[in-house]
C-alpha cells in the first residue's frame, strides 16, 4: 500500500507554501485594535507544508476516487448511469450561469422557458398534470408530496394520520412520512416480492392518507397489482405516491399516472442523466394529478401567449420548499438529456436497462440465489444463501468485488432479503463491461467453494484494506486531533 | 442458533420471558441478532414510560441497518438495562442474557397468550427463510 499519511502528518515547522512580501506598513499589536477574546496566539495542529507538498497530497488523494467515469459502479437503485458530457456544456452556457434569481421575468424567458417545457416533459412521462421543480433530492421531492397531501386534507377539515408502506421500500420514504407528521403502517410484500390488493384493502380506511410505494420497487419487479391497489386507496379517500426512484425501467413504455398514481418525484440524477452526489446537485421534482396541483411549492412558471411567467399567488400553496427555483442547471442537464434523447431514445434506454439487468441474472442464477427468481425490470437481487456454507457473507463478496475492479453492487437491502446482493447495471454500459462483472462474480464465487479465506481478507489490492465498520459506528473518530493521546 | 424453552417469542423476534410479579422482560432474538450483524447502537424507553403491543418501543442499528423494536406486550416500562446502551456489542454477545432490554409491568396479563412458544417461533423462521 502507498503511504497514506494526513496532512497534518506531512507538517514540517516553519515550511510554507506562500512567501508574502516584507510588510512596508508600520506594525501593530493585534490587541490594540481586535478585543482580547477574538485572538488566537496559535493554530493548533495548523499543518506547515510548501505548494508542492500540499499538490502532490491532494492530486494523490483525488487519484483515488471510483466513480462511473473510472469503472463499472452497478449500485442498486441508485441508477448510475453515465452523465453525457455534452450536457454539462450546456449546463455551463453563459446564458444560463450568468443569470441571477432575482433577475426580472422578462430578462429571463429563456429559462423559464426551459423550466416550463421540462415540466411538461416530466408530466408527459410520469402521467402527471401539474409540477414543481423546486425539490433538491428525490427525498425532498416525497416530503414536499407529503406535505402537499397534509395541506389537501386540512382544506377539507381533516387530518389523516397515518400511511401505508411496503416493507420492500426506500429508509426514504417511512423518514419522509415521519418528517410530514404521519405514523407509517407497514404492509409486507408477499411471497412474489409484490404488494396484495387483499393487504391494501386489510390496511387501507379512511384515517389514513394513502399509499407510498415504488414501481418497480426495489426487488426490481413490476407491481403488478398497481391498478387494483389505487382504486382499493381511491376508494377510501386516499392517494397513491409512487417513489420515482426507479423510473429508469419505464420511461416512454408505461406511465404512472394511468397506473393510478397521484404523486410521483422524479430524481433527476438518476433517471435523468445528472450527476449525483458530489458530482453536482441532486434534484427531485414532483408532479402530481391535476387536484393536488393547488398545493405544490410556488413559484411554478405559467405560459401566457408567447410570454412565461413566475406564479406566486397560489393561496393554497404549502408556500416554498427551497430557496428560488431548485437546483436550476440540474435541470438544464436533465432538459438537454430529454430533448436529446427523444421520445424513442428514452424508451430504449429502458429496455436496455431492464434487459441488461436480466442479462445479468440469467447469467448468474447458478451461481447466486435468486429470492425472487421471476423476470426482474432495470435491477435484479441475490443473496448469499450458497455461499453461507462456505462462511462467506454478502459484504465479503462485496469487499472481494473491489480487487477485481468493479464498485459493489448496493448490499443488505432491501432488507427483506437476507444478505440481499441488489445489481443495477443500467443501460449505458457495453456488453463487454457487463461480461467482465459477470466473469468477476463467477469467479468469487468459485473462490468462495475453493478459497474462502481469501475472500475474508479483501480488499487486497484497494488503497485501503478492510475497515472495522463495527468500530467505526461504535467509537467514530470523526476528525484528526493534534494530540497523540487521542484514543 | 439458540431458543430457550422457557421463554416466549413474537414473530418481530422478540423474546419475553414471564416473572412472578406480573412483569416481563424483553429482548431480541438469538436469530434477530444474527441477522442484524454487529449492533452499533439502541435506543431505549424511559423508566416509567409506557409500552403499546406492536409498537415500536426502541430502536436498535447494525452496519447493515436500523430496525424498530416492537413491544410484545402493552404495560408499563419499570426497569431499562442502561448498560446495552453503552456496550451495544452485547446484544450480539448474549442475547438471552447480559442483553435483556426493558422490563414491563402488564396492563393485559392475557396478551401472553397470543405469543409463540419456542417450537412455533422456529417453525415461523424456518418458513421465513
Amino acid at each position: 500500500m502507498k503511504e497514506r499519511r494526513l496532512v497534518f502528518e506531512k507538517s514540517r515547522k516553519g515550511r510554507v507554501a506562500v512567501a508574502p512580501p516584507v510588510v512596508d506598513v508600520p506594525h501593530v499589536e493585534p490587541r490594540e485594535l481586535i478585543p482580547e477574546e477574538l485572538i488566537r496566539e496559535d493554530i493548533e495542529g495548523f499543518p506547515e507544508l510548501s505548494e508542492l507538498d500540499v499538490i502532490r497530497h491532494y492530486t494523490g488523494l483525488a487519484t483515488l476516487n471510483f466513480g462511473v467515469d473510472t469503472g463499472f459502479y452497478p449500485l442498486g437503485s441508485c441508477t448510475m448511469k453515465y452523465n453525457p458530457r455534452i450536457d454539462e456544456d450546456v449546463a455551463a452556457l453563459e446564458g444560463f450561469t450568468m443569470l441571477h434569481p432575482y433577475q426580472p421575468e422578462e430578462c429571463c424567458q429563456g429559462a423559464l422557458r426551459l423550466m416550463h417545457e421540462l415540466s411538461t416533459y416530466l408530466c408527459e412521462i410520469g402521467g402527471m398534470d401539474a409540477l414543481t421543480l423546486q425539490p433538491s433530492a428525490g427525498a425532498q421531492g416525497e416530503l414536499c408530496g407529503l406535505l402537499v397531501l397534509v395541506a389537501y386534507f386540512r382544506d377539507r377539515g381533516s387530518k389523516r394520520k397515518k400511511i401505508i408502506i411496503p416493507d420492500t421500500a426506500h429508509g426514504t420514504n417511512p423518514a419522509s412520512s415521519a418528517l410530514a407528521g404521519f405514523s407509517v403502517v407497514e404492509i409486507g410484500s408477499s411471497k412474489n416480492g409484490i404488494i396484495e390488493p387483499a393487504d391494501v384493502e386489510r390496511l387501507m380506511d379512511e384515517d389514513t392518507a394513502g399509499i407510498m410505494l415504488t414501481n418497480p420497487n426495489t426487488l426490481g419487479l413490476f407491481e403488478e397489482n398497481i391498478k387494483e391497489i389505487a382504486s382499493i386507496v381511491h376508494s377510501k379517500g386516499g392517494f397513491v405516491y409512487c417513489d420515482g426512484a426507479n423510473l429508469n425501467a419505464l420511461m416512454g413504455i408505461a406511465r404512472l399516472g394511468e397506473m393510478g398514481v397521484d404523486l410521483v418525484q422524479f430524481n433527476l440524477h438518476k433517471t435523468f442523466a445528472t450527476p449525483h452526489g458530489g458530482g453536482g446537485p441532486g434534484s427531485g421534482p414532483l408532479g402530481v394529478k391535476r387536484e393536488l396541483a393547488p398545493y405544490l411549492p410556488v413559484p411554478w412558471v405559467e405560459k401566457e401567449g408567447s410570454r412565461y411567467r413566475l406564479v406566486t399567488d397560489a393561496p393554497k400553496s404549502i408556500g416554498r420548499c427551497r430557496a428560488f427555483y431548485g437546483n436550476f442547471l440540474v435541470m438544464v442537464k436533465a432538459y438537454a438529456y430529454i430533448r436529446r434523447m427523444g421520445r424513442e431514445g428514452l424508451k430504449e434506454a429502458s429496455k436496455m436497462a431492464i434487459l441488461n439487468a436480466n442479462y445479468i441474472k440469467e447469467r448468474l442464477k447458478e451461481d447466486f440465489h435468486l429470492p425472487y427468481p421471476q423476470t426482474c425490470m432495470h435491477e435484479c437481487v441475490f443473496s448469499d444463501r450458497y455461499q453461507q456454507a462456505h462462511g462467506v457473507t454478502t459484504m465479503d463478496m462485496a469487499k472481494r468485488l473491489m480487487d477485481y475492479g468493479f464498485h459493489p453492487p448496493t448490499v443488505y437491502f432491501p432488507l427483506v432479503v437476507r444478505g440481499a446482493i441488489m445489481v443495477e447495471p443500467t443501460e449505458t454500459e457495453s456488453p463487454e463491461t457487463i461480461d467482465s462483472f459477470i466473469e468477476a462474480m463467477k469467479s468469487i464465487a468459485r473462490e468462495v467453494r475453493e478459497s474462502p479465506d481469501v475472500l475474508k481478507g479483501a480488499p487486497h489490492n484497494a488503497p485501503v484494506k478492510r475497515v472495522d465498520e463495527v468500530m467505526a459506528s461504535r467509537r467514530p473518530r470523526v476528525r484528526w486531533q493534534p494530540f497523540s493521546d487521542n484514543g | 442458533m439458540d431458543f430457550p424453552r422457557d421463554l416466549k417469542y413474537t414473530k418481530e423476534h422478540e423474546w419475553v420471558r414471564e416473572e412472578d410479579d406480573n412483569t416481563v422482560v424483553v429482548g431480541i432474538t438469538d436469530y434477530a441478532q444474527d441477522s442484524l450483524g454487529d449492533v452499533v447502537y439502541v435506543e431505549l424507553p424511559q423508566e416509567g414510560g409506557s409500552v403499546t403491543k406492536n409498537e415500536p418501543f426502541g430502536v436498535v442499528e447494525s452496519v447493515k441497518a436500523v430496525s424498530d423494536l416492537y413491544s410484545p406486550v402493552t404495560g408499563t416500562v419499570v426497569e431499562v438495562n442502561d448498560a446495552i446502551i453503552d456496550s451495544p456489542e452485547a446484544i450480539n454477545e448474549d442475547p438471552y442474557g447480559d442483553a435483556w432490554m426493558i422490563k414491563v409491568e402488564l396492563a393485559s396479563p392475557e396478551e401472553l397468550g397470543d405469543l409463540l412458544t419456542a417450537e412455533e417461533y422456529q417453525n415461523y423462521i424456518e418458513e421465513e427463510k
